[in-house]
């Protein structure tokens, strides 16, 4: 097995690392700089991955519909006031082709909404597409693919 | 009457008391009275089980049910509880059983496709010990099997002997749309399910709610967007509690204006879309119809709203849960390109949809602000207090809510009324 270059497994953890935290801060309008601006991101449930079954709760295929994902989170949509918190494993990296990086990390994302109890919201993995470019890692496509099945009322902010 | 029911009233269609969202009776009743009674409630779709021995886990209100296409092509449906100890037979949520036996793990009880006993393992014992009795007859210990009837490729099932055939329960306005939606093959994009802390008729009103369209889902209006040149049109059936909505594609260019005059939010939208191939429509059935919701009682919406398509089965899990399962499909002659279309259209709807996942909150809403409210009544009568079988334009009406609780008031008869004594 080959050595892993620590050097690219620090670029993909930091990036998920401050992902997370861009997000569970409410940094909303600074989560589309993480992809680059011909992206695809999904919210997607195991159980249609592993039937190849392609629908997806989310799909966005630009870095302008992540925008508009987020101007309509912030003006129109109507959700549950809620903190988020993601937990995300190290990365494991799964492959290399060039400045391009396959990689998939678990992630936990934990809910707190106005009761204060806090609730596993929402359990699955990153499989990851990044471009490596200048030493900073961007977002080529990101499918996070959840295992909770069962949406609890509904899912707003990304994950 | 236009005045709030007094305390304690009877439910009306046009005053429905608090109690019937919240009451463990009234839920049983309901499992009784609907769910199990004279109604033919959707179990899923004949393209989810395409070949023989394919299953499908589903439910029945909270009654676990599985669908199996039959070794000939037939459908069946049987209540997933062995007729042994009531263990749960099938544990999977799909499937195909190749050989067409579905084993229970407890005692290895195997029944067959349709849901009858085919054999017990030690029926005779052994060197004359144990066993069952000579008499003991296998297909009298069979799953409990519901009857089983498809429209257009959707199915569904009934425990009642005596109900009417399912052509006859949807009529015949429900079956022209139904038609519409499925006008050639489909095929299944996949699945998301979505779990409420709210009553199942608090989404069922929902559904058939056209009052909030455009008071709650706010994403057109903030991204300006309003076709104030579409024809609306709301039509019921005989019994009051199915019913359709479709709004048509606008004639000519979209309107871009905005009704904030009216509403009481902010609506002025000044944002603009970055990628308006989210919004973008391509008429792909003989019409211009751009959003069709259609509400099946009891369990089940079949909608298009642009170019998706899904089928949204309410189970009712308990009095203040209830799961709805989406499955999204698209047609069977799609090309890529047209899938991927879908699934970019499909961020509109689902539980992360961007013009309906509001429903999943207001059902919330609604369910903990009657905490406490027996006796106490909603006021349906926007737009009149009956039930009429046609209604257009929709939007400003309730007329399909009360057609909802004319249905479900009928088929519940003194249940409620029982329920509120007992508990007087």
């Amino acid at each position: 097995m080959s050595m892993v270059d620590p050097v690219l497994q620090g670029l993909v953890d930091s990036l998920n690392a401050a992902y997370g935290l861009c997000l569970d801060d409410g940094r909303l309008e600074e989560w589309p700089e993480f992809f680059v601006d011909d992206c695809l991101y999904q919210v997607i449930a195991r159980e249609n991955v592993d039937n190849g079954l392609p629908a997806a709760v989310m799909y966005c295929d630009s870095k302008g519909m992540l925008v508009d994902r987020v101007v309509a989170l912030r003006r129109a949509n109507v959700f549950p006031e809620h903190f988020s918190r993601h937990l995300i494993s190290r990365a494991v990296l799964t492959g290399i082709d060039g400045d391009t990086v396959s990689a998939e990390a678990s992630y936990a994302l934990l809910q707190t909404r106005n009761d204060g109890e806090t609730r596993i919201y929402n359990a699955g993995k990153y499989a990851d597409r990044l471009l490596i470019n200048d030493g900073v890692a961007k977002l080529v496509s990101r499918m996070c693919v959840y295992d909770t099945h069962r949406i609890a009322t509904l899912l707003a902010t990304p994950i | 009457m236009n005045a709030m029911a007094p305390v304690g009233a009877p439910s009306l269609p046009t005053a429905v008391d608090y109690r019937v969202y919240h009451d463990t009776q009234i839920f049983a009743a309901e499992q009784r009275n609907i769910f199990k009674g004279r109604t033919w409630c959707y179990l899923g779709l004949e393209a989810e089980i395409p070949n023989a021995g394919d299953f499908r886990a589903t439910h029945l209100g909270e009654t676990p049910v599985v669908l199996v296409r039959g070794q000939e092509g037939k459908l069946h449906a049987w209540v997933n509880r062995c007729a042994h100890k009531g263990a749960t037979v099938c544990r999977s949520l799909r499937g195909n059983q190749a050989d067409g036996a579905f084993v229970c793990v407890y005692h290895q009880w195997a029944y067959d496709s349709e849901g009858t006993l085919v054999g017990v393992p030690f029926r005779r014992g052994m060197k004359g010990v144990g066993g069952y009795e000579k008499d003991f007859d296998l297909a009298s210990h069979s799953l409990e099997k519901l009857r089983v009837e498809s429209y257009k490729g959707m199915v569904f099932g009934t425990f009642s002997a005596d109900i009417e055939s399912l052509d006859d329960f949807l009529g015949p306005v429900m079956r022209k749309y139904i038609d519409r939606v499925f006008q050639r093959p489909i095929k299944v994009l996949g699945y998301s399910r979505q779990y409420m802390a709210g009553n199942w008729k608090l989404y069922s009103e929902n559904s058939r709610d056209s009052y909030h369209g455009g008071l709650l889902h706010l994403f057109y209006p903030t991204f300006g967007i309003y076709r104030q040149s579409q024809d609306s049109a709301g039509e019921l059936a005989e019994q009051g509690f199915h019913n359709v909505f479709t709004v048509s594609k606008p004639k000519g260019d979209i309107d871009y204006g905005s009704f904030g005059d009216e509403a009481n939010r902010e609506m002025q939208g000044s944002a603009k879309l970055q990628d308006e191939r989210l919004l973008q429509f391509r008429p792909e059935i003989e019409d211009d119809v751009g959003l069709h919701i259609q509400s099946l009682f009891p369990s089940v919406v079949l909608q298009q709203i642009q170019n998706t398509l899904a089928t949204r089965q309410i189970v009712t899990h308990g009095v203040d849960k209830t799961e709805l399962v989406w499955t999204y499909f698209g047609y069977a002659d799609d090309d890529e390109e047209t899938t991927r279309h879908r699934l970019r259209n499909l961020n509109l709807v689902g539980p992360s949809g961007l013009i309906s996942m509001e429903d999943g909150e207001a059902v919330e809403l609604c369910q903990q602000g009657t905490v406490g409210a027996e006796g106490k009544h909603s006021f349906i009568e926007m737009g009149g207090d009956d039930v009429r079988g046609y209604y257009a334009p929709m939007g400003m009406d309730e007329n399909a809510v009360r057609g909802f609780w004319k249905g479900y008031l009928n088929l519940m008869g003194d249940a409620l009324a029982v329920s509120a004594e007992a508990s007087a």
